[in-house]
């Protein structure tokens, strides 16, 4: 890495019951992850609409991350089908705009999964760098 | 659009400021045309901020505010009150978090902390000027209640709940209130007997106003959501018309019938009849005949006038504010073969075994002989290295501990061992255990060997490798093994699919979250309680549905009911109707209707979860969730992409 190198942004979505509690939780304890994640939460990982992670690629995030809920969903058992369903659905999206379909990832993170978030953080940065 | 928003930034002591630079913060903040002030704060969930901000909202005539500080899930509703307080819609309040997820995240980074909390605020203000004032959604709530099983933990609720003006209807599927403690006659840590207690709460139930008590009913049919379920009740007949005159002929009508089976009130130890008055502790007090065994051959009806072998079922509709699920737990069942159940005849359960010591006068017989050494295997089907059982029961030690107390206290000549895998008789009930080392019980520890067992000359064999003598085996030869068995939950696949009840890991009900929604289900307005949620003693059983009690009469006692407004909106003039929304919705919140001669979605508002999967499966993007829009979302999005050149390694 040379001097004055942008640090990728990612955008992550994450829900306000599930990997929310997980993300301040690795704040709590000082578990450190890069200062260019963003969080922006939503009630649940399948209510992401593709055209959010398209917005966020257009203005300038590097990479986009869904939190997704997984079996803990609250909603529904279907739930870690449906937001593997957007993924694949954004990635086709990408794919037609020239966007690397690995820039966007996502990853179970349940509530008290704040080793997980930030071990996933450090690698999808080092990755997009 | 809102343009006189007002930003306070927190320190939160120091919590924050030591790595974010509020001032710094506050000033870029300030340059926003649309921050009409900003100011940093010590604490601003504090009384005299809290104040300060109302003023500052009056004084200013602000429409929006947002504050930076800790984590939404600490102090989100009080802000929203300070908004409110000023006469602000709570809704206009942003909270942004640069606490848990900005200055303790990156305080190994100060200088890129603070940048962050910058964006952060920047989207939090974008969020802000997009908010939409909303009002929480009020539906009307039927100010009754069903509870579903009346065991001693839908009993007591149901009391509980009538005490508070709810009206309560209580069925229970058995013909006999009581559910399964009659079965276990003497209780801990008291040794109460069990007919007392369900004997008190059955007689106050009775002459309850409030509370109507079926028995022989099962729930056959929901439909409706909160506060306005619609309920059908099935309800079986006893055969009985009367009652009145059934006392100076029912000894001899049962007498009189042909039809003998085991009895599973004493799991096989004694017979039962077609005709069946009920047992010790069972209520009420008045006969039922178990048509699932009944030949009518006719014979009880010749001596009693009362019998009416066609009395029909019954069904029953009602409106119903919220529902609480009380049905209990079954016993582990072992397999055949484990611990030598079912192959040797000396090895039974702990619950037949309690039956046993009861039916027994002088001495303990079983099986034709006279017992005078038990062996008592523990986590019997609880804690299991293999099968589906992970769990501890909780209760079973103690029962088990209990059960020897009992046993030495009518027949002292018994010896008492007990095979564990480590004693769990938690809080008060050690003194239990103490009371049984007193009585020179004999305690000996396995870890994942289980014990082997055989049996020669009616004399059964016990090899046990205990960890308290340095793993040494030991040899015992005994009358009776008693296993330990776990609860595990009830087969009702019925009440689940009607009910849609969640099912957690260990297959009883699933609560919302067992700290902050301990008793609520993720169906709105479905509690439970007892040991349908998870294994638990009476007495945390009875707290249980207490406190079930206390969430659903804070939901139906009002007579209406606050939704958070978090909705799914359509917008009809762009949807198509394609069904991709209805079959992604778990909630059943998807209506199909008409708009302008063609068909199209519309939000049941009062099933709506505002999960937000209908969202991304919409064709025409005509969904959109309230606090979640386009807009409110992209413009956030905006704010945290604009690039810092700082941002640089």
């Amino acid at each position: 890495m040379g001097e004055n190198q942008k640090i990728p942004k990612i955008l992550v979505f994450s829900t306000e019951k599930i990997s929310d509690p997980a993300i301040d939780l690795a704040g709590l304890l000082k578990k450190h992850y890069p200062p260019t994640v963003y969080v922006v939460n939503v009630p649940c990982s399948s209510s992401v609409k593709p055209k959010w992670i398209l917005h966020a690629f257009k203005k300038g995030f590097d990479g986009v991350f869904i939190a997704a809920d997984g079996s803990d969903c609250q909603y529904s058992e279907t739930c870690t089908f449906n937001t593997g369903e957007i993924v694949r659905k954004t990635h086709d999206l990408m794919k037609k705009k020239g966007i690397e379909p690995s820039r966007l990832k996502m990853a179970a993170i349940c509530s008290v999964c704040s080793d997980p978030f930030v071990k996933q953080m450090k690698s999808f940065i080092e990755a997009l760098i | 659009m809102r343009c006189r928003i007002g930003v306070y930034v927190c320190m939160c002591g120091s919590n924050i400021s030591d790595y974010v630079d509020v001032e710094k913060v506050r000033e870029i903040a300030a340059e926003n045309p649309c921050v009409v002030l900003a100011k940093t704060t010590m604490f601003a969930c504090s009384d005299s901020t809290q104040k300060e901000i109302i003023e500052d909202i009056k004084v200013n005539e602000l429409n929006a505010i947002v504050i930076a500080s800790c984590s939404p899930k600490l102090h989100l509703f009080t802000f929203r009150n300070v908004a409110e307080r000023a006469g602000l819609n709570p809704y206009n309040y942003v909270q942004v978090n640069i606490r848990e997820q900005c200055s303790w995240a990156h305080s190994d980074n100060p200088k890129f902390a603070t940048l962050k909390a910058i964006q952060l605020v920047k989207a939090g203000i974008d969020k802000a000027k997009n908010s939409v004032s909303l009002e929480p959604i009020m539906i009307k709530a039927e100010h009754s209640a069903l509870v579903i099983g009346a065991g001693i933990t839908g009993m007591k609720a149901a009391l509980a709940l009538a005490n508070t003006g709810t009206k309560v209807t209580l069925i229970e599927k058995e013909h006999y209130v009581g559910g399964r403690i009659a079965q276990w006659n003497r209780l801990f840590p008291h040794n109460d007997p069990a007919e007392k207690l369900v004997k008190t709460l059955y007689e106050e139930i009775i002459i309850n106003d409030n509370i109507y008590l079926y028995t022989g009913a099962e729930l056959i049919s929901k439909s409706g959501s909160v506060g306005n379920f619609i309920v059908k009740i099935k309800i079986k007949p006893r055969y009985f018309k009367s009652g009145y005159l059934i006392e100076q002929c029912i000894e001899k009508a049962i007498e009189s019938c042909p039809v003998e089976f085991d009895d599973p009130f004493n799991y096989g130890l004694t017979k039962i009849k077609a005709i069946q008055q009920n047992h010790i502790g069972q209520f009420p007090y008045y006969p039922v005949i178990d048509m699932s065994k009944c030949t009518k051959c006719g014979i009880c009806t010749d001596i009693c006038a009362d019998i009416d072998l066609e009395q029909k079922e019954e069904e029953l509709e009602l409106n119903i504010g919220a529902i609480l699920i009380a049905t209990g737990a079954e016993s582990y069942q072992p397999p055949s073969g484990e611990f030598g159940y079912g192959v040797i005849p000396g090895v039974i359960t702990l619950q037949m075994f309690r039956r046993l010591i009861d039916l027994n006068g002088e001495k303990l017989i079983y099986n034709h002989k006279q017992i005078k050494r038990i062996a008592y295997i523990y986590c019997v089907g609880s804690r299991q290295y293999d099968g589906e059982n992970q769990y501890c029961s909780r209760y079973c030690c103690t029962a088990a501990v209990h059960t020897s107390l009992i046993v030495k206290e009518k027949f002292p000549e018994i010896v008492n061992i007990h095979l564990t895998r480590g004693v769990r008789t938690y809080g008060k009930q050690e003194i239990l255990y103490n009371k049984s080392n007193l009585q020179k019980d004999i305690y000996l520890q396995f870890d994942d060997t289980p014990p082997e067992i055989s049996e020669e000359n009616g004399m059964i064999n016990i090899k046990v490798v205990d960890i308290l003598t340095v793993k040494k085996t030991i040899e015992l030869d005994i009358d009776l093994v008693v296993l330990v068995t776990s609860m595990v939950p009830r087969k009702n696949k019925e009440l689940e699919n009607i009910l849609k009840l969640p099912i957690g890991r260990d297959k009883f009900y699933n609560e919302v979250h067992p700290k902050l929604k301990p008793v609520e289900t993720m169906i709105d307005g479905v509690f439970i309680g007892g040991n349908c949620q998870a294994p638990m003693n009476i007495s945390e059983s009875v707290k249980s549905s207490l406190s079930a009690v206390s969430k659903m009469n804070a939901l139906i006692g009002k007579g209406e009911i606050q939704l958070e407004p978090s909705l799914a909106t359509i917008d009809k003039s762009i949807c198509v109707w394609c069904d991709e929304c209805t079959k992604i919705c778990p909630s059943d919140a998807i209506i199909k209707t008409e708009y302008n001669g063609k068909p199209v979605a519309e939000i049941n508002e009062a099933n709506c979860k505002g999960c937000g999967m209908c969202l991304p499966v919409c064709p025409t993007n005509a969904i959109q969730l309230i606090g979640y829009s386009d807009v409110e979302i992209e413009s956030m999005i905006d704010a945290l992409a604009s690039y810092s050149p700082e941002f640089t390694i």
